[in-house]
């Protein structure tokens, strides 16, 4: 290992990423552009698009307020409405998705705002009551959208449709999920799963790469001087590294423009950066294999698919089966960055720290396997 | 003493049932510059794969440096600098940028460096292309980039294979006068060609091969005296009763 050599590479890698153009959008624009369009999609609250949802409703009440509130519900485009006797045949047809959500109005619900508009500055003399919501879990559009539309509606209700900001209420809406629902728009959700997404990508960046310099007869040409492969190999995760960095700077950049919060403390993001360069470091290794199994440039870039759609599908916030997530090392970031900065989960937190191990075997894996194929099938075609 | 020659022993390499070099032996001394000559095909290239350790032969040992190309491959990427027949180059780097690398890989001492890229660069008529990228270069440019690239090291043997070719003919010369440098220098150079002026005119030796075989080597004259020829050409078509260029 000489670090002369090693950075003399890594410096022609780093120009490789800004001369040239295919590099250049796929490891920079491609993010920018992807959570750009993403975040104005999704972003902002305007969530719901065309999409309806059914609801079931549970009217323990049975007064005008509560019948009110069913038709405010009903009036709004985005839900349909069918009503439940009781609370456990609803959550049944929750739990099968027959409906999208389940609200259980309780019996004193009418009361409540009666004891509010007798005395509306007074909030000891109020009757207080919970509105209990249920969201199907499974579904992202479902659970960040569902519960701030219902709180406006409960919202209108109670204060009428002129009503501005909002003073203190009787009625609460129940939490309907770890996540504050109030603040999270489908994009916040997705954004967590941004920041693999690009990762990913590095496959195809560094397959195209090697192969590139195998047909260019450039390998060879390193070879024959005293370059290691180890260096060059070193050198080129390095780059892949740096190209990380900057991509999750530009990702959280972009998505913090248009809204995305983060609950993380600062070891949380420090976690989350570090799990997103072992994705890098994977992807690295993937892409060595993409590159010893490929002949021409033009196949690298083909066989580097088979290595980014399922962790795509299965493993960032394009919707796919959680189960066969659990194959793809992207999976484990998405999950790991979705509980530090969507629900502000600390880093010792079990599931975060299972994501960590799971993701730092899956890099030395990849890379000894990477490497080991490379090595043996990938400097000469 | 430094031991800068090399020794070809009886090297074979098959690619399948075809045998590209074929019993192949010569020896190179200390400061000479050698030249390969033969038509396309001959195993010129196959051959300097081999002394370079890019191939491994079939059978058969050759040595560089005094050092067995074998075991002791490391040693012989110190010493060597080799310029491919087909240039290689990162076309988004400028060939200023190409030669440094390659400098750097070699580690040349930083300031070496500097001073002599601008001298081979001076050499070659590129001080002004050199800041523009390799990857808009005519293809006279290339080679000469090329050439730029393998010496950068200033190695003890180098290995050109056709360093030549597809150049013009005022290209030509400046390359022959740089490769004449070499040897005043006491460098041992390898030299593969199939251009008959370009052996006589350079080579303290030649050696000429087909189908994998050397089929005479001596100096130019020795060769053209024996065969009773007036130049390499003549005395290839004695021998194989072929041109060497169809
Ligand atoms: N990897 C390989 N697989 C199969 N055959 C090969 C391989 N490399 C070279 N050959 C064959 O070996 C023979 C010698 O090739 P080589 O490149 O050494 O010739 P050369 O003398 O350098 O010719 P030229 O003047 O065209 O460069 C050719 O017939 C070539 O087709
Ligand atoms: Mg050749």
């Amino acid at each position: 290992m000489n670090i002369r050599r090693i950075n003399a590479l890594l410096n022609k890698e780093i120009k490789s990423l800004y001369r040239v153009p295919a590099t250049l959008f796929l490891a920079i624009l491609f993010p920018i552009v992807l959570t750009g369009a993403f975040g104005l999609a999704f972003g902002g609250g305007s969530a719901i698009g065309n999409s309806t949802y059914t609801v079931g409703i549970v009217d323990l009440d049975n007064t005008v307020w509560s019948e009110y509130f069913i038709g405010n519900i009903s009036e709004n485009e985005v839900f349909v409405n069918t009503s439940y006797s009781d609370s456990e045949t609803g959550e049944n047809d929750l739990a099968q998705g027959k409906i999208s959500a389940l609200i259980v109005i309780p019996t004193d619900f009418g009361a409540s705002i009666d004891s509010y508009w007798l005395n509306s500055t007074n909030p000891s003399t109020w009757t207080n009551v919970t509105v209990e919501l249920f969201v199907d879990q499974g579904s992202l559009i479902a659970s960040s959208a569902i519960p701030p539309l219902i709180q406006q509606l409960l919202f209108t209700t109670l204060y009428g449709e002129s009503a501005t900001n909002a003073p203190q209420s009787p009625i609460r809406l129940g939490n309907p999920a770890e996540v504050d629902s109030e603040h999270t728009t489908q994009f916040d959700l997705m954004a967590p799963g941004m920041f693999a997404f690009a990762a990913i990508f590095i496959t195809m960046i560094v397959a195209d790469a090697f192969t590139e310099q195998r047909s260019k007869g450039l390998l060879r040409r390193i070879q024959l001087t005293p370059t290691s492969p180890s260096e060059v190999i070193l050198s080129s995760m390095l780059a892949n590294m740096a190209t990380a960095i900057l991509q999750v700077g530009i990702v959280f950049a972009v998505a913090s423009l248009l809204g995305f919060k983060s609950q993380a403390e600062l070891t949380g993001l420090l976690l989350s950066f570090i799990m997103v360069m072992l994705l890098a470091l994977i992807s690295v290794g993937f892409g060595l294999i993409a590159a010893s199994l490929a002949k021409t440039p033009g196949a690298a870039t083909g066989i580097s698919f088979i290595f980014i759609l399922p962790q795509m599908f299965f493993g960032t916030f394009v919707p796919g089966s959680s189960d066969i997530g659990q194959l793809v090392p992207s999976y484990y970031v998405t999950d790991a960055l979705t509980s530090i900065l969507l629900r502000g989960a600390a880093i010792t937190s079990e599931t975060v720290i299972y994501d960590l191990l799971v993701l730092i075997v899956y890099c030395i894996v990849v890379i000894i396997v990477g490497i080991g194929i490379f090595a043996k099938f990938g400097r000469e075609k | 003493m430094k031991q800068n020659g090399i020794k070809v022993q009886n090297l074979f390499k098959k690619f399948g049932d075809f045998t590209a070099v074929n019993d192949l032996s010569f020896e190179v001394k200390s400061g000479e510059l050698f030249g390969l000559l033969g038509p396309n095909g001959a195993g010129k290239t196959t051959a300097i794969s081999i002394m370079t350790g890019l191939l491994e032969p079939t059978s058969g040992t050759a040595f560089v440096g005094g050092f067995d190309i074998k075991s002791h491959i490391n040693e012989i990427r110190k010493l060597i600098g080799v310029c491919p027949q087909e240039p290689a180059f990162y076309p988004y780097l400028t060939g200023r940028e190409n030669v440094e690398l390659f400098g750097n890989l070699h580690n040349v001492p930083k300031k070496v460096l500097k001073q002599r890229t601008e001298e081979l660069l001076e050499l070659v008529g590129l001080v002004e292309g050199a800041t523009r990228r390799a990857g808009n270069y005519s293809g006279g440019m290339i080679r000469r980039i090329s050439l730029v690239m393998a010496l950068i090291n200033d190695p003890e043997i180098a290995f050109l294979d056709e360093p030549t070719v597809a150049m013009d003919p005022q290209s030509r010369r400046a390359t022959w006068g740089f490769v004449k440098n070499l040897k005043e220098r006491n460098k041992t150079v390898i030299l593969t060609t199939h251009y008959i002026e370009e052996a006589e005119a350079l080579c303290d030796r030649v050696g000429i091969i087909d189908e994998g075989k050397i089929i005479a080597l001596n100096t130019p004259q020795a060769l053209m005296q024996e065969h009773n020829a007036n130049d390499l050409e003549g005395v290839f078509l004695k021998i194989t009763g072929k041109k060497i260029r169809e």
